[in-house]
């Protein structure tokens, strides 16, 4: 059954083939190919939404991206509900589900309706004055309430089910806006031969071919034309057309970002396709061929449903055969409407009347009206229209005044004129100029290597459009290195053409403090509101703008700005171009989430890395953390235990028998050359020249200015060979820093640095008996005390692969850091493993290394550090060389401030009552007593059980702290005070006698 | 995104490969240890933070990986020219009208 608004015959869709779809629950039938609003408008539906302060009904305004009244939900499913979706946008699918918004509880009647006629409470700058008193009021009160009476749809609370994908792309002419002037830019660049991208919005490419019936080009239909042209495109290999594809942001150097919305129009879109994807193009030259917007007429009671520019009542009837009403009222300062009124006419339906501001004007277009017998008013206007949910009548009204005229319409089509869409300009950096005679703003100067084109650029008529066009895409194909030209511009038979229009309120906006003459629809902004705001103080277009939100709504003031700037400047009583034109900003029209976010999500959202050693730990059950971008083993627990168990027994098993520990996401970087020994010195605090091959030493790195910034241990291989470690998290920052000196202040250094934390991993095997575990699998190394003493290196072979073997402790205990090559680390592991386990030994995470490095008062940089650390502060005096005459951080270290007393110095610090546990990060102080807010003198850095100790430890920061000790300080917490006593770091075999146990 | 030619892969790359590392000519005493308080307050805090032309230092990271320098205008965002590090301080700038 054919929809009653649908007229046989007229449009461009197959009305046959018909297509499902519910709004608010009801039930229609639309046609393949049509919009959601066309749909709707062939059902007679005009009444889709409620406006955003005053609640008051809508219909649709246009038939493109520019909607700001339409704006529905589309629920695929229970996760997939999209909000604020432009109902002249989406496509129609075979069971599409729409759904009104800003309504309760049904969008004819609706509560929040009341807000508009308590409007008055709601006028320019209401939210700033207001809610401005009491202060406290606003986030409690206030800001919630009005959240949840204004706004338009509801976020989904669901994840994204949806996936996106992303594209760079390169080209040398990028043209963005698929109408006449944006194919005929396409075509004579893409006849050259350079790689071109076109893209436009719609499904369909046309532009304004879409209702300008009266455009031949080429012999044929201008729409028909377009839809060929286009297809030339696609077949040539140096071009890409992308439809349905928004360009959304103008960046720097002629970098583009544009939305391809891949699946929203299908019924079912298979897993396989991405919802949206995004491209970031950067091309040698850019054509803008981004069109003209119509504009409004500004009248009391403008926005009730039914009432809409006149080019989408074209659309609505030429390209999808939809009457927007049976009996057409029509109210115009630009010719533009009268080509609207003849095509509904001559497709039989109804024009009650014209009614034209202008006082005389003349041309073939009225002429042709009056031909048709449609009424035609000149000097007349609209000073409000009837009815509530549906527009029911206008009232006509000479405009200098006189007797009112009432003339029943079911539908008012309105023209104020074009607005060039400068958007991307805009964007792009470049300048706009007022044209004071077209009353608009065309580019001016530009910017980047672009250049607009068509109605964009101010270029009236079709002719002229495709000459500019066709001239613009050859030059720029041509600036981008194109050598041959050849290909013919296209021949426009017929074209349409009309003339200017006006800017900013019509006689029936006002002057009165109660008429609704809206401006910006989807704020809700009214003529009477920037005068408001100018009247208060508002010079700037750029206050008026913020003061009244005109302009701000997701629209970007698309059909609003104009009409906005035009009424500041009236009652400003300047020009135009002195009052300016608001910056437009990224994005043209609304861009998700995920089309940013692409595939940047879930296990994609950062790399993730695991060592060699990884599955083995899995495979044991352990508890694995993040650090960084590395999963670490955190604790084994064997069955039963929970974290504090676990630890505890991998604490006591190490210091008892022997732990093994994956340490292999240390940071590793190999310093090589003849200058090795020279740059480490200039690099680290400590002396190294004298550092014999074979020996380890723990080397303090500063920056400049005399803090900590990281620490490891480093082993001689040879005199020319450093083998360095840094701390799992400084890896690629410890890199970046020594090349950076080795590049820009060291050059004359014959030094190269090579990062192998990769290529080596590395087991820890710390307790008495580690030596017992390894000596089995070792070849070509002496193992005795003698050979291979605490700190040294030694390079041989285990289980047979070659090793960097480290005599080294983290624990105190007897230790050795065992590296082979990382293809043979689960290998090795596993081999040491079995050794272990004859022994008893266990496996440990980096819960028990935090512990058992902590009893030994072994500090972390990044936690017992915090940038603001020197090497005194953290008592290291004896790993700065005291005789070195320059290293990173030697003169930032001698500061005034940091060689001060009363710093804060790292300490031990014990509970007194041993089994109370501080929290890292807790606030000291010397006095619990004293008033709010207390001086804190210092915080812990480090807290743990300690089971090998058999009681609480911590470090902390502590202003001079190392002169307290045996003092009590007190850590206040929220449900009490803890005492706490200051003494040394070390809190287990204070003399080392265990690192040869 | 910008793009930002490297002066030793003589190429323009993408802004994504690079990353800045400061203002560029400010060298590192030979005496460091030396220094007085002011020199040092100089050298490390004070930077010039120009409205207009600003000479830093980039590194390609996700390319060569080498330092090098460039003249940027900070209103515009414009790359003006890259040089290599330890070339002095462009005499004049290609472009520049003042
Ligand atoms: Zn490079």
């Amino acid at each position: 059954m054919i929809a009653a608004f649908r007229i046989p015959g007229a449009g461009r869709l197959k009305q046959a083939e018909t297509a499902r779809f519910s709004f608010d629950g009801q039930s229609y039938s639309g046609v393949e190919g049509d919009t959601l609003a066309s749909a709707l408008l062939a059902n007679g539906v005009h009444l889709v939404g409620r406006s955003f302060k005053y609640h008051r009904p809508r219909g649709f305004l246009s038939a493109g991206a520019e909607e700001p009244n339409a704006l529905v939900e589309i629920k695929r499913d229970s996760a997939r509900k999209t909000p604020n979706v432009r109902a002249t946008v989406q496509e129609l699918y075979d069971g599409l589900t729409a759904q009104s918004q800003n309504r309760w509880p049904s969008l004819s009647f609706d509560v929040g309706a009341v807000n508009d006629i308590a409007s008055p409470l709601f006028s320019a700058g209401f939210y700033y004055k207001t809610f401005m008193w009491p202060k406290a009021a606003w986030k409690k009160f206030y800001e919630p309430k009005i959240r949840a009476a204004a706004g338009l749809g509801v976020a989904p609370d669901q994840p994204d089910p949806d996936h996106y994908s992303a594209r760079f792309a390169h080209c040398d002419v990028l043209v963005l806006g698929g109408g006449a002037a944006g194919i005929a830019a396409a075509l004579a660049a893409a006849e050259t031969g350079v790689r071109v991208i076109l893209a436009d919005e719609q499904a369909d490419f046309g532009g304004s071919l879409r209702f300008e019936s009266g455009a031949r080009i080429e012999g044929q239909d201008g729409f028909a034309w377009a839809q060929a042209a286009v297809a030339k495109l696609k077949g040539m290999d140096n071009v890409r057309v992308l439809s349905r594809t928004t360009a959304f942001g103008y960046y720097a150097q002629n970098f583009v970002g544009l939305v391809e919305r891949v699946s929203d129009h299908l019924q079912n879109p298979g897993r396989e396709l991405p919802r949206e994807r995004l491209w970031q193009v950067r091309a040698k030259r850019v054509v803008l061929a981004t069109g003209a917007i119509e504009r409004h007429m500004v009248f009391a009671d403008n926005d009730r449903p039914g009432i809409m520019l006149a080019s989408a009542a074209r659309t609505y009837l030429n390209h999808y055969g939809v009457a927007v009403g049976r009996n057409i009222g029509v109210y115009t300062a630009n010719d533009s409407a009268y080509a609207a009124a003849i095509d509904l006419k001559k497709a039989g339906v109804g024009v009650a009347a014209i009614v034209d501001l202008r006082d005389n004007p003349t041309g073939p277009v009225i002429d042709e009206a009056r031909a048709l017998g449609i009424e035609v008013n000149f000097g007349r206007a609209v000073i409000r229209a009837g009815g509530k949910l549906r527009v029911s009548s206008m009232t006509v009204q000479p405009k200098n005044g006189g007797g009112e005229r009432t003339i029943p319409v079911d539908a008012i089509l309105m023209s104020a004129g074009w607005t060039p869409s400068v958007h991307l300009f805009s964007q792009s950096r470049g300048k706009v100029a007022f044209n004071d005679e077209t009353k608009r703003f065309v580019p001016g100067t530009y910017v980047q290597d672009c250049v607009s084109v068509g109605a964009c650029n101010g270029t009236d008529g079709l002719s002229a459009t495709i000459d500019e066009a066709y001239a613009a895409g050859a030059k720029a194909a041509k600036d981008a290195g194109a050598s041959t030209v050849k290909g013919t511009k296209p021949k426009v038979d017929a074209s349409e053409s009309w003339s200017r229009g006006m800017l900013g309120a019509a006689p029936g906006a006002g002057p009165g403090t109660t008429v609704k003459a809206f401006v910006d629809f989807q704020n809700d902004v009214t003529a009477k509101d920037i005068r408001q705001a100018v009247h208060e103080g508002m010079h700037s277009i750029e206050h008026v703008k913020r003061f009244t939100t005109n302009g701000m709504a997701t629209d970007q003031g698309k059909t609003s700005n104009m009409h906005g700037l035009a009424i500041a400047a009236e009652t400003l009583g300047k020009p135009i171009p002195q009052v300016g034109l608001t910056t437009f900003r990224a994005p043209y029209t609304p861009v998700t989430f995920g089309s940013i976010v692409g595939h940047a999500r879930g296990p994609l959202f950062d790399a993730t890395r695991k060592t060699a050693i990884h599955p083995w730990a899995e495979a044991q059950g352990a508890v694995f953390e993040d650090v960084g971008q590395w999963k670490r083993a955190w604790y084994f627990p064997k069955a039963g235990e929970d974290m504090h168990a676990a630890v505890d027994r991998e604490c006591v098993t190490v210091r008892k028998t022997a732990g093994l520990f994956d340490a292999s996401t240390l940071g590793k970087i190999e310093v090589v050359g003849p200058d090795a020994a020279k740059f480490m010195e200039l690099l680290y605090t400590n002396p190294w020249e004298k550092l014999e091959p074979g020996r380890c030493r723990y080397g303090i790195m500063l920056r400049e200015d005399g803090f900590i910034y990281d620490d490891g241990v480093v082993g001689r291989l040879a005199p020319d060979r450093f083998h360095v470690t840094t701390t799992t998290g400084g890896a690629p920052r410890v890199m970046n820093h020594m090349e950076d000196y080795l590049q820009t202040e060291f050059p004359h250094l014959n030094v190269w640095l090579t990062s192998i934390t990769e290529q080596w991993a590395v087991i820890a095997v710390q307790g008495p008996k580690s030596r017992d575990i390894i000596a089995p699998l070792v070849e070509g190394i002496d193992m005795s005390d003698e050979a291979l003493p605490h700190m040294s290196v030694r390079e041989g072979r285990i289980c047979g692969v070659p090793t960097r073997l480290f005599r080294m402790s983290f624990t105190g205990e007897r230790g050795f850091e065992v590296n082979v090559p990382a293809d043979y680390g689960q290998a090795v592991w596993e081999a040491l493993w079995a050794e272990g386990q004859k022994l008893g030994a266990c496996a440990y995470g980096t819960e028990s290394m935090h512990v058992l490095r902590a009893e030994k008062g072994y500090i972390i940089v990044g936690q017992d550090t915090d940038g603001t650390v020197t090497p005194n502060d953290a008592g290291l005096d004896w790993a700065v060389g005291k005789k070195k005459t320059d290293f990173v951080g030697i003169r930032g270290m001698a500061r005034p401030d940091l060689v001060a007393k009363g710093r804060k110095q790292l300490v031990g610090l014990k509970t007194k009552d041993p089994k109370v546990v501080l929290e890292e990060g807790a606030q000291i102080v010397a006095d619990p007593k004293q008033a709010i807010p207390m001086t804190m003198i210092g915080h812990v850095t480090s807290s743990y059980w300690s089971q090998n100790c058999g009681r609480s430890i911590a470090l902390a920061l502590v202003a001079g702290g190392r002169d307290r000790m045996g003092e009590t300080l007190y850590v206040p917490m929220p449900d009490g005070t803890i005492e706490v006593e200051i003494t040394g770091m070390v809190f287990f075999d204070e003399k080392g006698e265990r690192l040869n146990g | 995104m910008l793009l930002i030619r490297c002066p030793y892969c003589e190429e323009e790359r993408p802004e994504l490969e690079f990353r800045n590392a400061g203002e560029a000519h400010i060298a590192r005493s030979a005496n460091m240890a030396g220094e007085s308080d002011d020199d040092f307050e100089k050298f490390f805090f004070i930077r010039s933070n120009p409205k207009g032309i600003i000479y830093e230092r980039w590194r390609h990271m996700h390319g060569c990986a080498r330092f090098f320098n460039a003249v940027r205008d900070t209103v515009t965002d414009k790359f003006i020219m890259t040089y290599k590090a330890g070339e002095p301080k462009p005499a004049k700038l290609p472009g520049a009208s003042k």
